[in-house]
């Protein structure tokens, strides 16, 4: 009888343990896709944005209209791309055209001196970080979940249920991956 | 980050149960002394309601009364956008649920603090001294610090510690107190019934104990205390990817001279540098609240394998020659220490590897000179206040306050008249 008591204790232990794991491959699965849907709402953010941009720059950069022109046609790319690859390859000239179009806006001191400048301008430029932030949180969440899956005991649990990995977000572009050349020389 | 939150959890309850055993312990010798044999239990019960009542007020209460006691104003996006912007770029780093609120403090000292007692119920308050002296990178460093208190649930903890602390040393304060001025009476009648040895032996031991409690439990305290700030240190690091960030905005904070004005030894412990301890100091003391500063920041600028965990833990280890770990060893998940014959999933890349780090450093707005962004914070407190702004043709910017009654005014510089 005793050993019977016994038997039934270690199998209710055991049944709990393997929820518990269950539970946390299931929490670090669900983190990983909400730190998926981070990077689309931040992306949404920048192209929601851009038009405001564009409506107080264009009184003052009447002479950069191929600047102000490579920013529209990366904001609406960027919006019509599919697959994960594409979107990637168009936010990333997304951001480029950005950089360049704050770039030559150091050379309109009046611009620089408009408040409503200024505030976009701190906007795009948070909202730059937060998409690479909610990357990075991805990735973070990535790492943690695919540890579990890999790592004893969690990887059984993972093997039974089918947990798979998920895989790292890496830069599309391979410009942005490049170290900028440095020249010296004339 | 969730070993870390559950390892950091099992070693808070150790240290409560120890600190809850020093309070009953206290409560029983403080009863025997006081009210004399038998009186132990009464202690007890005694020691328990205070206890429970501290804890009850410091639980729901404890946000707001660090938030008053330190003339914190509470602000919305439109105040201040930048410090707005920065709080919700770690939100996002560090997964938390939600937005904290944020406060300002009006004071020159440089400093920020964190309270609250879970993530969905946090704040993060920063003083306009910070804003004003801090670049963006830096001000970064220190929130993503207190992020990284509100995520390693600290506050709570630190709390929860600090109301024992207090209850133990209230406690002792009475009985010795009480000792002082009416212990006649209890001795006279201790020599009348011919006071056995046990008794005297009791009452040493009971008095030795009301010195050494609190002493005991504050060393327990602040030993707590300095481990979380290098934890927070290192989630800052893993949360910018940045260590220098910190590690500047350190320096910063202990090289300004200025003291902050509304500040008590309660609400010190809370503040990323504490303001009543020596920023010169060379060495952790056994009665500080924070490590030294110069060697948090000799930790995060010898981080040279990256930002993470791990390399704060190696970078702590090799500065202070200390052989403990910051960071549980759960935590510490290298990609060597996987089993064998499964595939590394590569170095993790972060904010500055992933983004050209040139469009952050170039494109982040910062306003031109320093009176701009001494500017931009006072009007943040202005707004807070619920102060209007108008802009007059003239250039100035009037700022009328809330309970202004008259409908119509000058403009202070040129005369023009506006309505409300």
């Amino acid at each position: 009888m005793l050993g019977f008591i016994i038997f039934i204790v270690i199998v209710a232990v055991l049944v709990i343990w393997v929820i518990g794991l269950y539970n946390t491959l299931v929490r670090a699965r669900n983190a990983v896709k909400n730190a998926w849907s981070q990077i689309d709402v931040q992306l949404k953010r920048r192209h929601d944005l851009i038009p405001n941009l564009l409506e107080t720059v264009k009184g003052y950069m009447k002479h950069e209209r191929e600047t102000l022109e490579a920013v529209t046609q990366a904001r609406t790319a960027a919006i019509n791309a599919g697959g994960v690859a594409e979107t990637g390859k168009a936010e990333g000239m997304l951001s480029g055209a950005l950089k360049s179009l704050f770039a030559v806006a150091e050379s309109y001191p009046d611009l620089k001196a408009n408040q409503n400048f200024l505030a976009l301008q701190e906007e795009l430029t948070s909202t730059e970080n937060k998409i690479a932030f909610s990357r990075q949180a991805y990735n973070d969440a990535t790492m943690q979940y695919n540890n579990k899956v890999q790592m004893v005991p969690t990887n059984i649990i993972a093997g039974m249920f089918n947990f798979k990995e998920e895989e790292f977000f890496e830069i599309e572009i391979p410009t942005e991956r490049e170290v900028p050349k440095v020249s010296f020389s004339e | 980050m969730w070993e870390l939150i559950r390892a950091n959890r099992r070693k808070s309850v150790f240290l409560v149960v120890i600190m809850a055993a020093l309070l009953f312990v206290v409560g029983y010798a403080a009863g025997e002394l006081l009210i004399g044999q038998g009186g132990g239990v009464i202690g007890l019960f005694f020691a328990f309601a205070v206890w429970i009542i501290m804890t009850l007020v410091a639980y729901f209460q404890g946000r707001q009364i660090f938030m008053t006691v330190s003339g914190a104003q509470k602000i919305k996006k439109e105040d201040h956008p930048q410090l707005w912007n920065v709080v919700e770029e770690m939100v996002i780093a560090s997964q938390l649920p939600k937005i904290p609120d944020i406060y300002i403090i009006d004071d020159p000292a440089p400093n920020a603090f964190a309270a609250g007692r879970n993530p969905a119920n946090a704040a993060v308050a920063v003083t306009t001294g910070l804003l004003n002296r801090l670049k963006r990178d830096e001000l970064q460093g220190v929130i993503a610090h207190e992020i990284g208190h509100v995520k390693n649930r600290d506050i709570l903890f630190m709390t929860m510690i600090g109301v024992m602390l207090g209850a133990i040393v209230l406690i002792t304060d009475i009985a010795v107190r009480s000792m002082f001025y009416g212990g006649h009476r209890r001795r006279s009648r201790t020599a009348s019934s011919g006071g056995s040895q046990f008794e005297l032996i009791i009452l040493v031991a009971g008095i030795v104990l009301m010195i050494l409690a609190p002493l005991l439990a504050h060393l327990i305290y602040l030993a707590a205390s300095r481990k979380r700030e290098y934890l927070a240190d290192a989630s800052s690091a893993q949360f910018t990817r940045f260590p220098e960030g910190l590690a500047l905005a350190l320096e910063k904070i202990a090289h300004t001279p200025i003291k902050m004005k509304k500040i008590n030894r309660v609400t010190a412990p809370m503040y990323t540098v504490n303001p009543l301890q020596k920023a010169s100091a060379k060495a952790a003391g056994l009665f500080s609240t924070h490590p030294p500063i110069g060697e948090r920041v000799k930790i995060l600028r010898s981080m040279a394998g990256g930002s993470t965990y791990m390399a704060y833990n190696e970078a702590f280890q090799q500065i202070t020659g200390s052989r403990s770990s910051i960071v549980p060893q759960s935590a510490l998940i290298s990609p060597e220490s996987r089993p064998a014959g499964t595939a590394p999933p590569g170095p993790v890349p972060g904010l500055r590897q992933m983004e050209g780090a040139a469009l952050l450093a170039a494109a982040v707005p910062e306003p031109a000179t320093q009176a701009g962004k001494v500017r931009q914070t006072t009007d943040a407190l202005w707004k807070a206040r619920n102060y209007r702004f108008i802009h007059c043709d003239c250039g100035a910017v009037l700022k009328v306050p809330p309970d202004f009654k008259r409908r119509e005014f000058k403009c202070l510089r040129c005369k023009k008249v506006h309505s409300a």
